[in-house]
């Protein structure tokens, strides 16, 4: 169990083993994706109100769901690297923040042409969208803040303050915006208590929540990657790696 | 000598910080005179129908102290940095927790509190009627004080960066959000004659969240900059 722990901390076995972790998760990312995709789009039921303008919802809902905890994961892996000092949380938390924001971005523009149709407006100030806008803003502040050190290390620690700050902020972020009068309708999908919506829906919807996380973590895992080669250039695996790479 | 007690070291702190800025009135008088010329700018932008003024004061007035507050947030650490005091603050056996706690309450009181004092004239200007003038104040007062404490944070961050200026708008801004909402919403509550208390108690709830946490993150801030 400890052995794990101490792994982790160590880049080469973390290169390796996020290779062998990304053979199997990447087509099994696409292949999920492909078929919520299908399902979701073809072979649902169009909703009785909103026609078929609906089925943006299994583009939607994941991104924004996954774009939210994108965050929680960037923050807790900048308080594992302040607490415990361990470098590849770092990497972790670098790698996490430019996906996040695009996972937000996706979710806002989505958004915005889901809005069109059916509100008639591509944009309306309310809670949970100007909340998402917020964290944009707040992932792309700790994308400038990591690029504007030059001391990498110093970075990755003024992040890790900063994406913690943040975190304290979003519940409070969130029940600052939450008092408008709100256009979106409530949370549809509950743990406790009936689903709001038709089964039918909902099953491509967790399909495509749950490919939309894989996603993310091949997204992670790859700028993870990128992350460690460009920081560990310099070290013998890093060239033995590349040096296999020239010969093949 | 013996080094002073933790409680002294801090109003020392204060005392000295408060020297500086009144020795540098330009310091003090700058954020306000920011203050004026935006707020003079909105009635020509918006036309100067006091009605159609009035209906934009709260917001208005509100979005400006937060811009001229963030203005000189950027200045709160910067020259004790660039002199090496910083260092020493760092070094003393006294909590740095309380002493960046001294440093923002200096910052509140040259920035906020004056503000919140100077407010009621343009408010007037802008023909906001009088009756909100008090919630105005209050709510600029609390306001202002988590503001300070915010843009603590976003100053002990970028420090030891050149280019921080611009940086530390993009850092802190989105944090400043809550306190714009509830600010302007207390004041366009006292306007329309909705009691505007339930606003400025959670003005306060977070007055009293910025106090016990943001020293934690500034103090965080100033040795990963001072380490940098």
């Amino acid at each position: 169990m400890w052995s794990f722990f101490h792994k982790l901390g160590s880049p080469p076995w973390l290169y390796a083993i996020s290779g062998v972790i990304l053979r199997w998760l990447l087509p099994a990312t696409i292949m999920a994706l492909a078929v919520g995709m299908v399902w979701g789009l073809l072979f649902t039921s169009p909703d009785f109100r909103q026609g078929n303008s609906y089925r943006i919802i299994y583009i939607h809902v994941p991104a924004a769901v996954v774009a939210l905890a994108g965050y929680y994961l960037m923050a807790i892996a900048g308080a594992i690297n302040l607490i415990w000092r361990m470098k590849m949380a770092d990497v972790a938390m670098r790698a996490a923040a430019p996906v996040g924001a695009a996972f937000t971005f996706i979710a806002l523009f989505t958004g915005a042409i889901w809005g069109k149709p059916t509100w008639g407006t591509w944009w309306v100030w309310d809670a949970r969208i100007t909340s998402m806008v917020i964290l944009l803003f707040l992932y792309l502040g700790v994308v400038a803040l990591y690029e504007a050190f030059d001391n990498k290390e110093a970075a990755g620690k003024a992040c890790a303050v900063l994406s913690l700050v943040g975190m304290v902020n979003i519940p409070i972020i969130y029940k600052s915006v939450d008092w408008w009068y709100s256009l979106h309708q409530p949370a549809s999908i509950k743990f406790t208590g009936d689903s709001t919506i038709d089964s039918s829906m909902l099953y491509p919807l967790l399909l495509m929540i749950a490919a939309f996380y894989a996603l993310f973590t091949c997204c992670l895992l790859l700028n993870m990657r990128a992350e460690l080669l460009q920081r560990e250039a310099r070290t013998q695996w890093v060239r033995k790696l590349a040096s296999a790479a020239e010969a093949r | 000598m013996s080094a002073p007690g933790t409680f002294q070291f801090c109003a020392r702190l204060l005392h000295r910080q408060l020297l500086l800025a009144v020795r540098r009135p330009i310091d003090i008088g700058n954020p306000l005179l920011f203050f004026v010329m935006v707020v003079a700018l909105f009635p020509l932008g918006l036309g100067p129908a006091p009605e159609k003024l009035a209906d934009f004061a709260p917001g208005v007035l509100w979005i400006t102290a937060l811009l001229s507050n963030l203005l000189t947030s950027d200045t709160l650490f910067r020259s004790d940095f660039d002199d090496g005091s910083l260092e020493q603050l760092l070094l003393a056996p006294q909590p740095l927790y309380l002493s960046v706690l001294a440093y923002m309450l200096a910052h509140w009181l040259t920035t906020g509190l004056l503000l919140a004092v100077v407010a009621p004239v343009f408010a007037v200007m802008l023909s906001l009627p009088m009756a909100a003038l008090g919630i105005l104040v209050t709510s600029l007062l609390l306001g202002t004080a988590v503001l300070s404490l915010l843009g603590g944070i976003g100053a002990a961050l970028t420090v030891g960066l050149k280019r921080g200026g611009m940086l530390i708008s993009l850092l802190i801004l989105p944090l400043y959000m809550p306190v714009l909402i509830f600010g302007s919403a207390a004041v366009e509550a006292a306007v329309s004659g909705v009691p505007a208390g339930p606003y400025l108690a959670i003005l306060g709830a977070m007055v009293c969240l910025a106090i016990a946490l943001a020293p934690l993150a500034v103090a965080a801030g100033l040795r990963i900059s001072i380490d940098a």
